[in-house]
């Protein structure tokens, strides 16, 4: 096993234990919105795809990265908009926000 | 190993959007503050998306081509814009669904172009592993979220698709993936292992959603959240960038956890979500051709008969369902519930965890119709009030308000925690029409003396009822 995996493991887990915490505590009213957003954070993949589409490997990854980097953006771009959008919805009486 | 300045400088961008990423979910946890969230993690994307494209193009150039991604990025964030702003609240399980395809798809070709261009040859075992899995995930994530939201509009049958060795073959499927990805570890070059990883995770993703009914789709979409951020979590692994990790583990947890949330509210484990279409399908159609003809006749209500319940109500309380997305409702609802209040009745929204196609999916129809959510009630809150309430509305809701998950062992959700709406003086219920519901099971709230049935569409129905108690 490398050192490599191993410092992986520790981030991978560290984070899921830091997500885990975090997200229980966010309440049912806002499940949706939670569901767009760590979606759209999830679009970081995008940082894979462009290092995938902008490698000068050959055609076939230029087009298959430059699809990846379509798709990623698109969450990235539509997932915060719309989790935004959905938020901005929420209001407690009288609108006082 | 000791990194150059612009190398450092990358990956303490990563750093910072890892951050900005946690804290803007821990402000999630707020209405009030989440806003501030959704900014701070814009804030992260845009550091990490801007180091990578500088460090890539201007400093190390790996990135050459980078003609190809400003089209690609902009006919996607021209897309994403469209799909923001545009999308009905009411669509919005399925535009979830299709993100998680799109997620699934980005990460499953970014696997491909790995493999293509180390030929697998080069790569380390932690590398093709990573490699494997991700697109194993990647593919399952995509065209399971193409079902889900082919479910979710209605292009594919929302009730269980089953045949008979369903589980068994599926299984055998993943473990033939597994077994692949473990021949890919001994053997990076063949090729031949890695394309078939990348197919059965395609027909898996078809597969495994085909047998889950509609009623299941909240755990559904919750899973396969999971999987798409798994899916980026190896990516992270494969390409050795934390924040890839950090993000897919955030995401794959969070949808683990709304599964498991949703499991629950169920009663069900999600093994049984999962992998129990088979053996429940037919169980509930015995139970409906039994007890369909010998029930008592439900009680059916005119629009005037229900008006005149509402009209002498001093408390009332909405129970919505899938049915209100599905008939557009909410603001209807909204109208109503402002009539009933300039009246002096008490108006309050009781929420179950289910309830629609998605976790909080209600919570967001309602707020949309601006709907205060200090009105909308877990069903914890609420359940116990029902019966000192004059009505129970219940618009286009169906298996979470069926008293026999509390009574009935024989039925299919018999333990799934229910809102109490046959507790209230009156229950006036909403819906289409007397068939059964999605589940295809009976529910005896329909027949009992204190319910109304108003037949018909519910929006128009809810029209009807603000315009009899304005006169």
């Amino acid at each position: 096993m490398s050192l490599t995996l191993i410092f992986g493991l520790y981030v991978f887990f560290l984070a899921a234990f830091t997500g885990y915490q975090v997200i229980s505590k966010v309440p049912h009213l806002l499940h949706t919105p939670l569901m767009a957003f760590t979606n759209a954070i999830s679009g970081i993949s995008l940082v894979g795809s462009l290092l995938a589409a902008g490698g000068h490997y050959g055609t076939a990854s230029t087009v298959l990265g430059a699809v990846a980097v379509l798709a990623a953006s698109i969450n990235v771009v539509g997932g915060f908009l719309i989790t935004d959008r959905m938020l901005r919805m929420f209001k407690k009486k009288g609108g006082a926000r | 190993m000791t990194l150059s300045l612009a190398e450092t400088f990358v990956q303490l961008l990563y750093l910072a959007a890892s951050i900005l990423f946690v804290l803007g979910l821990r402000d999630l946890g707020d209405a009030q503050t989440a806003r501030r969230g959704v900014l701070l993690a814009e804030v992260g994307m845009v550091a990490a998306v801007a180091g990578t494209l500088l460090y890539g193009v201007g400093v190390t150039g790996v990135i050459v081509r980078w003609e190809w991604i400003l089209v690609a990025l902009l006919i996607g964030s021209a897309v994403g814009t469209g799909m923001g702003l545009w999308i009905p609240m009411t669509k919005m399980p399925e535009r979830i669904a299709l993100s998680h395809a799109f997620g699934g798809l980005a990460v499953g070709l970014v696997g491909v172009v790995e493999y293509l261009e180390h030929g697998g040859a080069r790569m380390s075992t932690l590398q093709i592993t990573a490699t494997g899995l991700e697109v194993a995930l990647g593919a399952l994530t995509f065209t399971g979220s193409l079902m889900a939201f082919g479910k979710l509009q209605g292009f594919i049958t929302g009730r269980p698709v089953t045949y008979v060795g369903q589980n068994a073959s599926n299984l055998a499927m993943i473990a033939g993936t597994l077994g692949l990805i473990g021949l890919l570890v001994v053997q990076p070059d063949a090729a031949w292992a890695f394309y078939a990883v990348a197919t059965l995770g395609v027909l898996l993703g078809v597969l495994l959603v085909l047998p889950i009914g509609g009623a299941d789709m909240p755990v559904v979409i919750c899973l396969l959240n999971s999987y798409a951020g798994l899916a980026a979590s190896a990516t992270g692994f494969a390409l050795g960038n934390n924040v890839l990790i950090i993000c897919g583990a955030l995401d794959g947890f969070s949808g683990f956890l709304l599964g498991m949330m949703m499991s629950k509210a169920m009663n069900r484990s999600f093994s049984n979500v999962l992998f129990g279409a088979f053996g429940a399908a037919p169980e509930a159609k015995a139970v409906t051709e039994g007890a369909a003809p010998a029930g008592p006749a439900p009680n059916v209500g005119s629009v005037e008969e229900a008006a005149e319940v509402l009209r002498a109500a001093r408390s009332v309380i909405v129970v919505p369902g899938y049915g209100m997305a599905v008939s557009q409702a909410q603001h209807a609802v909204r109208d109503l519930a402002n009539v009933l209040q300039t009246h002096g009745c008490e108006v309050r929204y009781a929420i179950h965890p289910v309830a629609g196609r998605m976790p909080g999916h209600m919570n967001v129809l309602l707020a949309e119709a601006n709907v205060p959510y200090d009105h909308l009630f877990d069903l914890d809150v609420i359940n116990d009030d029902f019966s000192a309430t004059d009505v129970a509305l219940v618009v286009g809701a169906n298996d979470v308000v069926n008293p026999a998950a509390r009574s009935n062992q024989s039925s299919p959700i018999y333990g799934m925690p229910i809102l109490s709406a046959d507790m209230a003086k009156t229950c006036v219920v909403l819906k289409r029409s007397l068939n059964a519901g999605f589940a295809g099971i009976e529910n005896e709230l329909f027949v009992r003396s204190n319910t109304m049935m108003v037949l018909g569409d519910a929006k128009k129905t809810l029209m009807q009822f603000t315009a009899a108690l304005k006169e």
